[in-house]
This record gives C-alpha cells, structure tokens and sequence, in this order.
C-alpha cells in the first residue's frame, strides 16, 4: 500500500468506510483476496480495475450480498461483517447496483420512494426532481419503461431519499451515450458538493477522473494501487498497464 | 313459466349461483397460491389441507369452546396464518436454494400429515357447521331464490379478493411485495428485512386458505378431505389464470366456477372435468396462461 | 498419470463386477424369495417397482417431475380389468392393451404438459391426471366406488395358469426384470444421454441443435407405458382395478418411493418401493396412521435426505461407479 495514503489520511480526518483484508466467497468460489481500502467522509473513491477484478464484489460483500466474507468492514466505526443483511442499509449505506434494478412491477414514483428512510437529512422529492429534471412527471410510467439513462437516474435517486452517507455506486455510466454521461457527471458532482461520500466502481476512468479524489486499482481480487486523482496524469502508463487499454 | 335454452330459469339461476359460490372459494383459494408462488416459488400442495383446518378450527372453536361463527373469521384465519409462519420457518426456508420442485414435494408431505391426523381423529365423515342467525333465511330476487349466506359468502370472497389485489397493487406494503418478489436481494439491499416478508407472505397466502375454509364450513360438511380434491382443481385455476397474476387468479377463479355451473347445467356428466379439459385448451393456445407471463 | 488411469479403469472394472454381483445376487434372492415371504406381498413389491422405476426415468433421467403417473397406472389397471374380466381376453393381451393405452394416455399428456417445465409441468400432469379420476369414477364400465372385482388372472400364453401363486409370481418377477432391464438399456443409450444433457442443461441441448421436446415426449410415452404395464400386472395379481390407484396421493406415493430410495439412480425406486409397500403393511396391523407416516417421511426426505437411500450410498462408496 502507498505510503501516501497515510498521510493524507491523517490529515483530513476520519475514514468513514474501512476495510482490511476483505476475503470474499460465491459458493466455493474465492473472489475477493484480501482487499483492504478505506474511504473519508466527503470522498469520492473509484475502484478501477478490468472485469473480474473484484470491483462489484467488494460492493457487494459491503452490503451482505455475499455468501462468505471474512476480514473486517468497518463503516463509521461499526463492523458489517457478521451483521443482519437488512441492518447494513440501515446505517445510511446506499447501494445503485450494476443493472440498476429498477423494478418493472412498479411506476416511477414506487420505485423512487419503495427504500424506507434510514436517516434524517435525506433529499426531498421535489430537491431530486431538479437534480434529475427527467424524472419530473414520469411518476405513473413503469418503471423499466424508462430509457437506460433516465433508469439509471432513478437508481440514484431513489437513494439519496434514504438519508444514507454513502452512496455505492456500481457503473453508472455503463452503455450510456456520451451526453447522458455528462448529465450523470453533473449529478454525481452535485451529490459529492452537497456532503455525501461516494464509492465509484469505473471502466471509463476518463469519466472517473472528472470526478474523484482518489482510485484504488483492483486486480485478482484485491487492492494493487491508489492514485490520487491529481497524480493521475503522471501515472497514465502504470494505469494503461492495470487495465489492459 | 318461461324457459332459457329449454332450461327452467330457477334451475339455470340456481346452478348459477353454485357456480359463482365455487368460483369464489376458488378464487380466495389461488389468490393465496399465487401470492404464495410469487413471492417463494412454492406451489403450496398444503393449501387445501389448510383450507381444511381453517374449516375445523371453526367447527373445534365452536364445540369446544363455544366461539360462534364471527370470532371464528377472525380466529381460524389467524391459527392457520400462524401455522404457516410456523412451517415456513422452519421447514419452507431451508428449501430456497435448491429446485423448486422439493418445496412442492415438502407441501404435498405436510397436506398428508394435516388431512391424516384429522382423519385419524374425527373420522371421514363431515361435521355440519350451523349458518349464523343473522345470515339465515334468504330472499326471493323473481328469477331466483338467494339464500342470504351464500351471497354473503360471495360478496365477502369479492371484497377480500380485491381488498387483497388493492394491498398489492395500490399500496406502499404492496410495492415492497412486487418488488421482493422481482428482486429480493435489492429489496434487502435497502434495508428491507425481506426473509420476514417471505414468512408473513405465506402466512397472509394460507390464512386466506383458512378464511376460505370457515366460510365454506356451513355450506359444506367440516371433514377432513374437504380440501384435497378442490386443491387439484384450484391448480388448474391456477395454471388457468397464469401463476403469479394477482388479478388473473382472481378472474379465473370465478370465471371458471361461473362455468362449472354452466356445465352442470347443460351437460352435468361434463361437470367434473370440464376445468381441466380447459387447462388443456388454454395451455395449447397460451402456455403461459390467460394472464401470465413466461417466466 | 497411468498409475492414475488403471487405478480408475480398476475401479471401473471393480463397479462393474461389482454390479454383476448385485445384479445376480438380487435376481437369487427374488427366485428363492416365494419360499421365505408371501409371494402376493412380493408381487406388490415387484408391481409398485416397476412403477417407481417407471417414473424415475422421467425425474431421475429427464429433470420432469409428473405428478400425474397414477393416472397411466390406476388407468392400465382398469384396462386390463376390463378386457381381461369382461371380453375373456388372455393376461398377456389384457397386459398389452393396459400398456398400450397407457402409452397413449402418456402421448396425450405429453403433449400438452411438456410446454412447461419445472412447477408447472408437475401442475399439469397432477390436474390430467384428475380428469382421469373423475372418468374412472363417472364411467360405466369401472363401476364407481366398486371398481371392477373379481378380475381372472387366466392362462398366460395357454400354457401358464396364472390361479398358482408361484406361476403368478415368476410371471410378474419377469415382467419387472423386462421392464428394468428397458429402463436400463434406454438409460444407457444414446437416447438416455441426451435425457441427462437435458435434465444438466435444456438450453443448452436446444443449442447444440436436439430437438428437446422431441425427446422429453418420448421419454414420457415411454415412463407411462411401463407404469401403465405395472398397472396392468397388478390388476392381475389382485384381480381388481379400484380407484385408489387413479388418485392423486398414488400419483404422490410413487413419488415418495423414488425419492426415499434415490431419484436418479437404477436401484434406488426398487428399494424405495420396497420399504414403502413393507411399512404400509405393518403400519395396517397397526393403529398409526398411514398418511400421517407416510408425510413425515416425506417431510424428512425432502429436508434433510434428498439423494435418497441409494443415492446416499453411492455418495459414500469410494468409486462411485455407475449411476
């Protein structure tokens, strides 16, 4: 692990989000193996890394949606490993998976309000409505009867709800034409000026570096990297190198 | 005396009436299985046999313990609702992770201990079940004489249903049900205790079991195979209607009593099978069901 | 490596002569098995075998569970009854028309119940098979709540008189080994090949171009067939055809029997038939009651015992040989 990351730990206070030697298991499949990171209030963390890294596992094993996990998660001091799945959420954890999991059975306005409110100091509906203008008069439509982009607002407005802290995200951009990707750039920068930490998992780390602080590398399963998003230019070889481009 | 179709009209009303009686415990009775389905991939083969408990604890409350007919609506669906809690907990859960099949074969094996001790104890023959003083009597509509508890009995069956389609379709809880039975892993995700969902899903699916039950205790005899030979045509109500729709259960249901009375009618031989023969047909024509979806 | 490979092919010869012996063995034990227990017992065993062997192709070899299989059984059993009993037809004709209807009630199911797959093919052979019922009772010629009594067993072949126990007993010992060793021979096959890649694997099978449902129907005819033959040997043995072999809780027992003794495996349905037909006569002499014994197994097979006796054992035995 680079030593930066110490120092900077140190002085901009406390990591909201720590893991230490994560090992992860589908079955009797060893996904993750030994992934150690942690995340600071306010921060925005990619996790880079190619397919297969381990990126949407470590998400995973964050929520309890893992069979096995073993090593420790500490998230604002509190261990999630060994705890009730439903209680992680609870915390003020809030998770945007991959295939965004926007419910067909539900309109619009069931899938925004359908994740209870774990915390005070969520966002309004109207407050998320001018973050995510689309969203504004598609209440009764089905759900999934949204384009990819505005499914994928929905994702991450329907947390931001919740009152929740920290928000995962799993690939928001993934298929999104470049002007979606742009609006959802916005949005995340929003989110990430009005306070709230965010946990990023990135293929397009163009896409990532407009918007993070810091990027751990992912490979085999466990951490090999961590660039500071200002150190990402003079590392763009070592990178190329990780993710294969 | 004018005649439909050469039939006196009293006859064809009448057979009617039986009709829309059947369809309504039909409907209650897959109402409950596609609740149930839906949420655990369980075709509950113990419905019938719960259905039949829901009779006879309103026929023990009754004779035991002298509860009438309106604290056994409100306690038999209760007992029942709590033995399902009881088996999911313990036995239905272990069962998510392997195929499907053996939560159907676990059912059928509760269905034979339920409906073999109650035939072990109270005999093969049928315990009558008194209709309840304000529900006696009926009333002459012209066409057809209405006794009041069989249209209380329908009208109730309606009323839960709907009520029951309304809790699904229309409400926050029902959201969290449609969305738990699409995706439970995101629904946890949110913070949803979702295995507690499962268990009150098919405690909600079996008490609806037990209420159907207590309704039909004073039409039917309270015996201990009430159950077993209407399950198997509720299936085909089921795979009828399309498993999983709320609203197709519910149509089917009473469509298809409406037209077991019809055929009683016309050609009564028909009478018995004329469900499946339409099982067969829908399944030609629409293998996912009237209101299904391939799933 | 080679080490390897002769200590398998070792292992292999040693599971195949080990089978011999368990084959000759077992078929030793059948012939001399009249002298020690009464032979109408074995009969039911040998006749409720066969059934659940029957219906193991279908869920052990093809991933199809039919819930409807005493309606080709019950069904059978009244066929021969009727032809035996009424048209003086000889056993092994009234035998041969049981299997043959029961072939044909099998294509009629198959065909519409192998639309669906998993729960649903199970809740369409169950409400078919509940047609049958409501014929067998509603009919003239099964006689309701009687059934059909009194059935002949005959002469098989004119040479055989079918009235003598032991004659009886070999004849229906024979229609079994037949009826396994088919069973055994279609598992084997390359016919039972492409049954197991569709049970492993359905889209896949689609995808490597067979035409699945082609071969899930006549594995269908087939298991209804042998079960509609069982039907028809046990009409004969107990001269009677009766409705409690056409109800859904028979369809449910011969479930019972292979999966207590192993879905999946040769033998298991045999011994599984064997222990169920052996506690329902004890538990008649005593005052239990039957389905309540009979769920509980049910119960604790499916929690905590789903490979099944057999099943069970040759997970155990080292080199594990055939299935």
């Amino acid at each position: 692990m680079p030593d930066g990351m110490q120092t900077k730990t140190a002085r901009t206070g406390t990591a909201m989000l720590e893991i230490a030697d994560l090992h992860g298991f589908y079955g009797e499949s060893h996904v993750l193996h030994g992934v150690s990171l942690e995340v600071r209030q306010g921060e925005v963390v990619t996790l880079l890394g190619r397919n297969g890294a381990g990126k949407t596992s470590t998400m995973r094993a964050i929520m309890g949606i893992m069979g096995k996990r073993t090593g420790s998660i500490r998230f604002q001091g509190t261990e999630l490993i060994g705890m009730a799945q439903h209680r992680i959420p609870r915390l003020g954890i809030g998770y945007v998976p991959e295939e965004r999991g926007i419910f067909s059975s539900l309109s619009v306005d069931e899938n925004l309000t359908l994740p209870p409110v774990v915390k005070e100091g969520g966002m309004t509906v109207p407050q998320i409505h001018d973050l995510f203008p689309n969203l504004k008069g598609r209440g009764s439509t089905q759900g999934t009867r949204l384009s990819g982009g505005e499914q994928q607002m929905l994702a991450i407005a329907r947390i931001l709800r919740t009152g929740a802290t920290l928000i995962l995200l799993d690939e928001p951009t993934e298929g999104l034409a470049p002007v979606i990707i742009e609006q959802i750039g916005v949005a995340v920068r929003a989110l990430k000026a009005r306070g709230f930490t965010i946990v990023l998992v990135e293929q397009n780390f163009r896409f990532a570096a407009t918007i993070a602080d810091r990027h751990y590398v992912m490979e085999e399963g466990h951490v090999v990297d961590m660039i500071p998003n200002d150190q990402l230019h003079a590392n763009m070889d070592k990178l190329h190198t990780y993710l294969g481009v | 005396m004018f005649q439909l179709l050469g039939i006196p009209p009293q006859a064809l009303f009448g057979q009617l009436l039986l009709g829309l009686i059947n369809g309504s415990f039909y409907a209650l009775l897959s109402l409950g299985l596609a609740v149930i389905f839906g949420m655990l991939n369980v075709v509950n083969m113990a419905h019938g046999a719960l259905y039949m408990v829901g009779a006879f604890v309103a026929w023990l409350l009754l004779t035991y313990l002298g509860v009438g007919y309106w604290g056994a609506l409100v306690l038999a669906p209760l007992a029942v609702g709590a033995v399902g809690l009881v088996l999911e907990r313990t036995m239905l859960r272990r069962l998510y992770k392997v195929d499907h099949l053996y939560g159907l074969l676990l059912t059928f094996g509760l269905a034979l201990i339920f409906e073999g001790a109650f035939r072990h104890q109270y005999g093969v023959s049928g315990q009558p079940y008194p209709i309840p003083d304000l529900l006696k009597g009926g009333t002459n509509l012209g066409f057809m004489y209405l006794p009041t508890y069989r249209g209380w009995v329908v009208a109730t069956s309606l009323l839960v249903c709907f009520g029951t389609w309304f809790a699904i379709e229309r409400t926050k809880l029902g959201a969290y049900l449609r969305a738990a039975t699409e995706n439970p892993t995101l629904v946890q995700a949110f913070g949803i205790n979702v295995p507690v969902m499962v268990s009150l899903t098919y405690g909600f699916g079996v008490a609806l079991a037990g209420l159907a039950g207590v309704l039909a205790a004073p039409i039917y005899q309270v015996s201990p195979l009430m159950g077993s030979n209407l399950i198997i045509v509720v299936f085909a109500v089921v795979v009828i209607g399309g498993m999983g729709s709320i609203l197709g259960a519910i149509v089917t249901g009473l469509g298809l009593g409406l037209l077991e009375g019809l055929t009683k009618v016309f050609y009564p031989e028909a009478s018995n099978i004329v469900v499946f023969v339409i099982m067969a047909v829908v399944l030609m024509v629409k293998p996912a069901g009237l209101f299904g979806r391939e799933r | 490596m080679t080490m390897q490979t002769q200590a398998l092919r070792r292992t292999g010869v040693e599971a195949g002569s080990r089978r011999a012996l368990l084959i000759g063995g077992g078929l030793l034990l059948a012939l001399a098995a009249p002298f020690l227990l009464y032979p109408v017992f074995l009969m039911k065993v040998l006749c409720f075998a066969l059934f659940a062997c029957a219906f193991n192709l279908l869920i052990g070899f093809a991933g199809l569970l039919s819930f409807g299989h005493a309606a080709f059984f019950g069904g059978a059993a009244y066929v021969t009854a009727h032809v035996v009993k009424e048209w003086g037809w000889a056993p092994e004709f009234g035998l041969l028309a049981a299997t043959v209807v029961a072939a044909g009630l099998g294509l009629v199911f198959g065909l519409i119940a192998i639309r669906r797959q998993g729960i649903y093919f199970a809740m369409i052979t169950l409400a078919l098979s509940q047609m049958v019922f409501f014929l067998a009772l509603q009919l003239p010629f099964t006689h309701g709540e009687d059934g059909i009594q009194g059935v002949p067993r005959g002469t098989l072949f004119g040479l055989f008189d079918l009235g003598q126990p032991l004659t009886m007993y070999y004849t229906v010992l024979a229609i079994f080994v037949a009826g396994f060793a088919l069973i055994w021979r279609t598992v084997h096959s390359p016919f039972g090949q492409v049954l197991k890649a569709i049970r492993e694997n359905e889209p896949r099978a689609v995808s490597l171009g067979y035409r699945t449902d082609r071969y899930k129907l006549v594995a269908f005819v087939l298991s209804a067939s042998l079960a509609g033959l069982a039907g028809g040997t046990k009409a004969l043995v107990f001269q009677l055809a009766s409705l409690t072999d056409v109800t859904w809780q028979m369809s449910g027992e011969v479930v019972l029997m292979t999966l207590l003794g192993g879905m999946g495996t040769l033998f298991g349905p045999v011994v599984g038939a064997g222990l169920v037909v052996t506690l329902e006569s004890y538990l008649a002499s005593t005052s239990l009651p039957v389905p309540v014994v009979i769920g509980c197994i049910f119960v604790v097979c499916v929690l905590v015992f789903r490979r099944g006796i057999v099943g069970e054992l040759l997970a155990r035995l080292p080199g594990k040989g055939n299935r």
